[in-house]
């Protein structure tokens, strides 16, 4: 080949423009992980956002049917919203005990952090199973689709997010606290936060604007 | 037990699918009977179907590519012979045989030629360029790749079982909702979508994680290789608009399965947040597979004039003005559905600005040659022709970018000729011309440069011949989708354009001679340098085929055109190479993870198409099984020992020495 060509650059900053900052290298095993996790959170907020915007765009379409503000039990929610925040702070402490790698206050933040999310679910069952024995259910107008596919769709994460936490527990109870393992807990933990963040959104947008509506 | 499964889903009575099923059947019988009894099983599970190596996934990306290429093209032929006859006639094909191909034939093209292919070369090259050993998640990537196949592997299933959508490749409510198409065609499109979408978002995230937090030692941004700078553009609209697609066709698919109102016209459904969101995600995608082109372009141009990228800053500023840009301007689909001129206005002035960028980038492409010493080897043939393309297609876009005249052109098949234009001229070409840029990368040998040219030339002359009638046959008022026509003047035209389909033929039938051909001379076109082309960038400077850890250490970048650097400093250092210091390697052991994965979202799909209840569960819960599996490996990792290091790096050390040595006599 014709490696006599002697054009090119040998300075590291050719357009001699300003200081360069040398690159380290690759990050670490633990930067890559929850960086490639937070970009997949990303992602998955972009996913509730065509949610939201569907909400927003559908809100009104009722075809006679109830509005927000006869169907949304403010009570439920307040209690709905607890559960959720206070999961968020247990589920903080479970990773703290991790990282000092104390197995009971793990399990214990783990447990609380499952049972929490476990009436959260149990409440937004329940409404949704009332709304449609009333004959409202999400087939009734563009409205209640809109709604029920948001708040849902929040409910599957939260019911996956209760699959990933025992499994997690399951993980630390047989292999213990591996790096590999506290990684998986560290994108856990990051899950669970997001989906408080996202309620945050759905609490507002849905149920404190629609009541007043 | 079958839910809407019966003998009446094969198409007895058609037989063009059939046969094109059966022979398509037998052939896979074939291949797995001849694999079996040569003894190929255990090897190809071993060394590529449960293989994380970001090369292997990325042979099998454009392998899968290649072959859905030749099905998607097959649909193109189909359509053309159609439209060159059905003048006052009905044609060879039943209309709504007519509508699947048309439908097929862009979700094919899109998702499962276009998408594999660019993301394909993005996982063989990228890691090398940045002078690593693997992606950040090589697990993760290889469900990536199986999901995708899982998607083609469904649409093609509809060709013999069932049938597949009639309602154009993005599936437009009110006609995709079920009271306008009952049958299954829609729900094989949306899960085939949707699964293989996953797949895409996956590697989009695993890609843009590679290319900010994998970087070898020096390697600030701006030393990047261009290549990885659009691929870190095309991939941070992938984690952006993917999810958008997502969304989209979950709520279609809420609207079909559980009588839902998203999209429908009763209950206050809205048609139109359907144009929105696809579009959201629909022009988006098309600079997803544009971008990555751009980076192929600029690599193949830089390296065949034998100079540094000209503009290499402006050209990352106008990849990212693109990245942004892209992302504000689907409403110029709908122009036509009432949105009112000031609206219409900004998103014109907004879809015209993308010309500046990307002007920006074709003049550096043109000043990177100026002054250099070219070489029209293959890859710089697909470049030529794709600047003289693209610039036709661009001038075409900013025109219907204006619009009134898009409100004369919509719907016509001056757009079709259009967006042909652009994707075949820039994707297609980008992606023929990395394939022959990377093979000699892949395999350590190259390709026949006499076949890969007559390619060349067959695919260019053939892609005008069939494109410009498209674009007067527009002009004249031809509408596209058409099944059969009324009107004299636009059958010469469609004519035209089907002797330009068989010229493009041609071309693909040389790019398969170039592989036999290649293949079976592959001792003679061996390259045992590694730097077939005299390249720039990191790639080069690893053995072709490269070990599995690519580097036996990572590379020290001190500029841009990092290997470029290093041969130079080698021969001003007259060869004077200290042995390096090996270390022991730790590699991501295989793993069927993503097979398996791929296995289950198979049946999945299937049953939710066919409403099999019972074997979706079965899937889903195969599927977390394989999660927890997964999750319980202990051991995932292997350790290649310094000493196996030391004994691979020093044949590609010697090879390299001999070649610098070689060049420094002269």
């Amino acid at each position: 080949m014709a490696m006599t060509a002697t054009v090119g650059h040998a300075h590291a900053d050719p357009h001699h423009i300003g200081v360069v900052v040398e690159h380290p290298g690759p990050a670490s095993k633990r930067i890559v992980t929850a960086y490639g996790f937070w970009v997949f959170l990303l992602s998955d907020i972009v996913m509730f956002s065509c949610f939201f915007a569907a909400y927003a765009v559908l809100v009104s379409q009722t075809a006679d049917g109830p509005k927000g503000s006869e169907i949304f039990e403010q009570r439920n929610v307040a209690i709905e919203t607890v559960c959720l925040l206070l999961s968020s702070f247990t589920c903080g402490m479970a990773s703290i005990a991790a990282d000092v790698r104390n197995r009971f206050w793990f399990y214990l933040g783990m447990a609380v952090t499952c049972v929490l999310g476990l009436i959260f679910l149990a409440i937004e069952f329940k409404e949704f199973a009332d709304l449609v024995a009333r004959g409202y259910g999400p087939s009734r107008s563009a409205f209640l689709t809109a709604f029920f596919s948001l708040v849902g769709c929040h409910g599957l994460h939260v019911s996956a997010g209760v699959l990933w936490l025992l499994t997690m527990m399951a993980q630390v109870f047989a292999k213990g606290f591996r790096a590999d393992v506290l990684r998986r807990m560290m994108c856990f933990a990051l899950f669970w936060h997001a989906l408080d963040i996202i309620w945050v959104g759905v609490f507002s947008v849905v149920y404190l604007l629609g009541s007043g509506v | 037990m079958l839910g809407k499964l019966d003998w009446s889903a094969i198409p007895f009575d058609q037989p063009i699918p059939l046969i094109a099923g059966g022979v398509v059947l037998v052939g896979i019988l074939a291949v797995l009977i001849w694999v079996v009894v040569k003894g190929y099983l255990p090897y190809l599970w071993h060394e590529w179907i449960t293989s994380v190596d970001h090369k292997r996934i990325g042979v099998m990306y454009i392998l899968l590519a290649s072959v859905m290429l030749l099905r998607g093209g097959s649909d193109a032929i189909m359509m053309r012979i159609q439209q060159a006859i059905a003048y006052q006639s009905q044609g060879y094909l039943p209309p709504e045989h007519y509508n699947q191909i048309f439908s097929a034939h862009g979700t094919i093209m899109i998702f499962f030629v276009a998408m594999p292919f660019v993301i394909g070369l993005m996982n063989l090259v990228v890691p090398l360029q940045l002078g690593v050993r693997d992606v950040a998640f090589p697990t993760l990537n290889s469900v990536g790749f199986w999901l995708t196949a899982t998607g083609a592997l469904l649409v093609n299933l509809s060709l013999v079982i069932g049938e597949f959508a009639r309602t154009g490749w993005l599936a437009f409510p009110p006609l995709s909702e079920l009271s306008y198409s009952p049958g299954v065609g829609v729900d094989y499109y949306a899960w085939s979508l949707q699964i293989s979408g996953v797949g895409t978002l996956v590697a989009g995230i695993n890609l843009v994680t590679t290319v900010l937090k994998l970087r070898t030692k020096g390697m600030n941004y701006l030393r990047m290789p261009m290549f990885c700078w659009t691929t870190l553009a095309s991939n941070l609209l992938i984690v952006a608009a993917f999810p958008i697609l997502t969304a989209t066709l979950a709520m279609l698919l809420l609207d079909r399965y559980l009588g839902f109102h998203f999209f429908t016209n009763e209950a206050g459904g809205n048609v139109m947040m359907f144009m929105n969101l696809i579009w959201a995600w629909g022009h988006p995608e098309v600079y997803i597979l544009v971008l990555p082109a751009f980076g192929i372009f600029s690599e193949v141009v830089s390296t065949f004039s034998g100079k540094a990228l000209f503009g290499y800053r402006s050209m990352v500023l106008a990849t990212m003005a693109i990245c942004v840009i892209s992302f504000m301007v689907w409403l110029h689909h709908f122009f036509t559905m009432g949105a009112g001129p000031d609206v219409n206005a900004i998103f014109g002035i907004a879809s015209m600005i993308i010309a500046v960028p990307t002007g920006v980038k074709i003049y550096n492409w043109l000043f990177t040659m100026y002054g250099g010493r070219i070489r029209f080897a293959t890859p710089m043939l697909w470049a030529v022709g794709f600047m003289v393309t693209f610039i036709i297609g661009g001038l075409t876009g900013v025109l219907v970018a204006v619009p009134p005249a898009d409100f004369m052109l919509h719907n016509s098949m001056f757009l079709v000729a259009h967006f042909h234009n652009v994707i075949i001229g820039g994707v297609l070409f980008g992606a023929f011309a990395g394939f022959e840029y990377w093979f000699p990368k892949a395999f350590g040998f190259r390709l026949d440069e006499r076949w890969g040219k007559l390619a060349f030339w067959f695919t260019f002359t053939g892609f005008y011949i069939t494109f410009v009638p498209l674009y007067v046959a527009g002009m004249l008022g031809m509408t596209r989708r058409m099944q059969h026509y009324d009107v004299a003047e636009w059958q010469p035209w469609m004519i035209v354009a089907a002797v330009g389909m068989a010229v493009l033929s041609i071309g693909v039938i040389c790019q398969i001679m170039q592989l036999v051909v290649s293949i079976r001379n592959r001792e003679a076109l061996r390259d045992r340098t590694g730097d077939p082309w005299d390249g720039r960038s990191l790639e080069w400077a690893t053995s072709s085929p490269p070990p599995v850890f690519n580097f036996a250490f990572h590379p020290d970048v001190r500029g841009e055109d990092a290997y470029w650097d290093m041969k130079i400093a080698a021969q001003q250092q007259s060869l004077e190479h200290d042995v390096p210091e090996y270390h022991d390697i730790e590699m991501p052991r295989n793993s069927p993870t993503g097979f398996v994965c791929a296995f289950f979202a198979t049946i999945m799909g299937f049953a939710l198409i066919w409403h099999i209840w019972w074997m979706v569960i079965l899937g889903g819960i195969g599927a977390f099984a394989t999660f927890v599996v997964f999750a319980w490996r202990d051991h995932d990792e292997y350790v290649i020992p310094a000493a196996e290091v030391a004994a691979i790096d020093r044949i590609n050390l010697e090879e390299r020495r001999s070649l610098v040595s070689m060049a420094g006599a002269i």
